[in-house]
């Protein structure tokens, strides 16, 4: 069907497999939203190993809270892409923060991991490293880190957005979205939302569970470039089905 | 159909081609996996083996009925018959005390095989011919698991306490959680019982069990900052990552502001909730067979997902609690009763269907 994009998905993002620019996100925010029903953490590890497989000059910095390493490991190992030996080649830093925990309201913590994330992405600079990602999994949990001081956690990701403007890394972050859909002010989702370049939102089907279809993806582009240089928002909705191997991507009542 | 079938069958090739474990209480499934039962043998084939070792598993309560406790019990019970360590902990203010009401296993075990396994086979339905070879698929890989004195999972007489000598000797913890205002020294035990199952990557030794009670209750006086309740529970998912073990955390979700709770269920591995059933809901009556015999429902939220990114699709996820014989704990799948044309009510989205509703002309 497409003989640029590898899949649907890959299409909505702009990631192209060949060409003069194989990673096309640099200087962008992604937001994943997703909610108990369904996860969407197969939507990271696509990208962690869509950003560890192409030019060899790209790094990802990995904020991993919610699962250790050998668990990313097996997962990734299984879609094709060996985490260990990205780890060896230094073209993955995984932050293990599973227990760390930012006393005292989180500010001098979080001020902290983002002076350590600075650094590096400045010293991968230096080194001519042309793309850097940075992937966290995942934020709400970035909050109870924090003690539930989320404006300071609001505070840490405009920071890290400072970098994808200064440095062009690629900003992914994964969110729970019904946690804030019952709060009245949620700032934090509200401001990542529109922080954001590309959301992408699972949700179930509204029949209720399937094995031919696990859910539902929702994809806002907000800056594609079609061929003339203009700008344009563009919407994608597509099913998907998630294997060992990979994930199946197909357009609403068709399995093509 | 096909890529169940698959996913049964290479669930199995798994399970026969890893010699049984030595320790009895073990079992081994796909992606590295270690499980250990839950106590409830129907409970054990929804979830697909049992609890995870190193998973989280949080019941969320209902408020009215104390279904939950039928949980932790046989789950607390299971533990102590395959010796294995268990730290409970709990918002009474002798928590010990609770070890008394832990039921007791069944000593024989062949009548009760017989007679429930092979029900679905004497049905003989032409329309069940085709699902009665997965069944029996299915069937065969827990068989495996039964030779032996020491079975996976056991059935839990409900009106038998357990003997003593399951409770002495044993390594057993007991907190009680009401006066803790600070949740440092829950937290502190945990971490304490958590060094007895390192998780390195050579053989196991011995598994641990931790089943916390009614986390939230508003007895407790640390209810009110939930962040340091969310913060333990935090802390209690990364230390389990990285210990041969199974946490059950009850916690009753009314008592929370919904955000709170979806942080709680996010957090959660293996998501289950119990719910009362009203007695004389005529409702209900007609539209389920065996209304009389349940005791509550239980639905399965989110089943555990460790080294995989596959999420378990069940065929069904609300199971019936019943007590058979009024002293064993079983789950099943709810089942419609018959619609009743001549009432004129049916259930659900087939009443646009049926024209039995419609006493007048057809309508073209």
């Amino acid at each position: 069907m497409n003989q640029r994009a590898s899949n649907l998905l890959d299409e909505a993002l702009g990631l192209v497999d060949e060409g003069t620019n194989p990673w096309t996100l640099s200087g962008r925010v992604l937001l994943i939203e997703d909610c108990v029903e369904t996860s969407a953490t197969f939507l990271l590890h696509h990208l962690l190993k869509r950003a560890l497989s192409t030019l060899s000059s790209n790094v990802v910095v990995f904020l991993a809270l919610s699962q250790p390493f050998s668990h990313y490991d097996r997962v990734l190992r299984k879609l094709g892409c060996n985490l260990a030996a990205q780890k060896e080649n230094n073209r993955l830093l995984f932050l293990d923060m599973l227990s760390s925990e930012f006393p005292d309201g989180g500010e001098s913590g979080l001020v902290a991991l983002y002076g350590k994330i600075e650094k590096v992405v400045s010293a991968l600079i230096e080194e001519n490293k042309k793309s850097i990602t940075i992937i966290i999994d995942d934020l709400s949990l970035l909050e109870v880190a924090a003690n539930g001081a989320s404006n300071h956690v609001l505070d840490f990701l405009h920071y890290c957005h400072t970098l994808t403007s200064v440095f062009g890394c690629t900003l992914v972050a994964l969110n729970h979205e019904d946690i804030y859909s019952s709060m009245e002010k949620p700032a934090l989702i509200l401001h990542l939302e529109y922080l954001a370049d590309i959301l992408m939102k699972t949700e179930p089907l509204a029949t209720g569970l399937a094995t031919d279809v696990h859910g539902q993806l929702t994809v806002l582009n907000k800056e594609t470039w079609d061929g003339q240089g203009r700008s344009r928002n563009r919407i994608f909705n597509f099913h998907f089905r998630i294997k060992e191997n990979g994930v199946e991507y197909f357009s609403p009542g068709s399995r093509a | 159909m096909a890529t169940s079938k698959s996913r049964t069958s290479s669930f199995s090739r798994n399970l026969t081609a890893v010699p049984s474990s030595n320790t009895p209480g073990l079992k081994y499934g796909p992606n590295g996996t270690i499980f250990i039962s839950s106590g409830i043998p129907d409970l054990d084939k929804i979830l697909g083996g049992g609890f995870a070792l190193g998973s989280l598993v949080m019941v969320m309560e209902d408020a009215e009925a104390p279904h939950h406790m039928l949980l932790l019990r046989n789950f607390m019970s299971q533990g102590l018959v395959h010796k294995q360590p268990l730290l409970y902990a709990s918002p009474s203010k002798d928590p010990k005390g609770f070890l008394g009401t832990l039921p007791s296993p069944r000593p024989c075990k062949d009548d009760k095989d017989k007679s429930r396994d092979h029900d679905p086979e004497q049905e003989g339905l032409r329309i069940a011919w085709q699902y009665k070879k997965y069944f029996a698929e299915h069937q065969q890989t827990f068989d495996n698991t039964r030779d032996g004195k020491h079975e996976y999972c056991n059935d839990f007489d409900l009106r038998k306490p357990l003997e003593r000598h399951f409770l002495s000797g044993q390594h057993i913890d007991c907190v009680s959680i009401l006066h803790n205002s600070d949740l440092g020294a829950l937290r502190d035990r945990c971490a304490t019982f958590f060094t007895q199952f390192p998780r390195n990557d050579g053989s196991i030794t011995s598994a641990g069990r931790i089943a916390i009670q009614s986390f939230c209750a508003p007895q407790c006086e640390y209810s009110n900052v939930e962040w340091d309740m969310l913060s333990f529970i935090r802390s209690l998912r990364s230390m389990i990552r990285s210990s041969n073990a199974v946490a059950v955390v009850t916690f009753p979700p009314s008592l929370l502001l919904p955000s709170v709770s979806k942080r709680w269920q996010h957090m959660a591995d293996t998501l289950l909730s119990v719910r009362a059933i009203p007695d004389e809901d005529k409702e209900l009556a007609n539209l389920l067979t065996g209304y009389q015999d349940m005791v509550g429902l239980l639905n399965v939220h989110k089943v555990a997902r460790i080294n995989t990114q596959v999420p378990v699709i069940l065929d069904a996820t609300t199971f019936s609690i019943k007590l058979q014989k009024r002293r064993f704990l079983v789950l099943e799948c709810l089942n419609q009763a018959p619609i009743d044309g001549a009432s004129g009510n049916s259930y659900g989205t087939s009443a646009s269907c049926s024209a039995s509703s419609r006493t007048g002309t057809l309508e073209f």
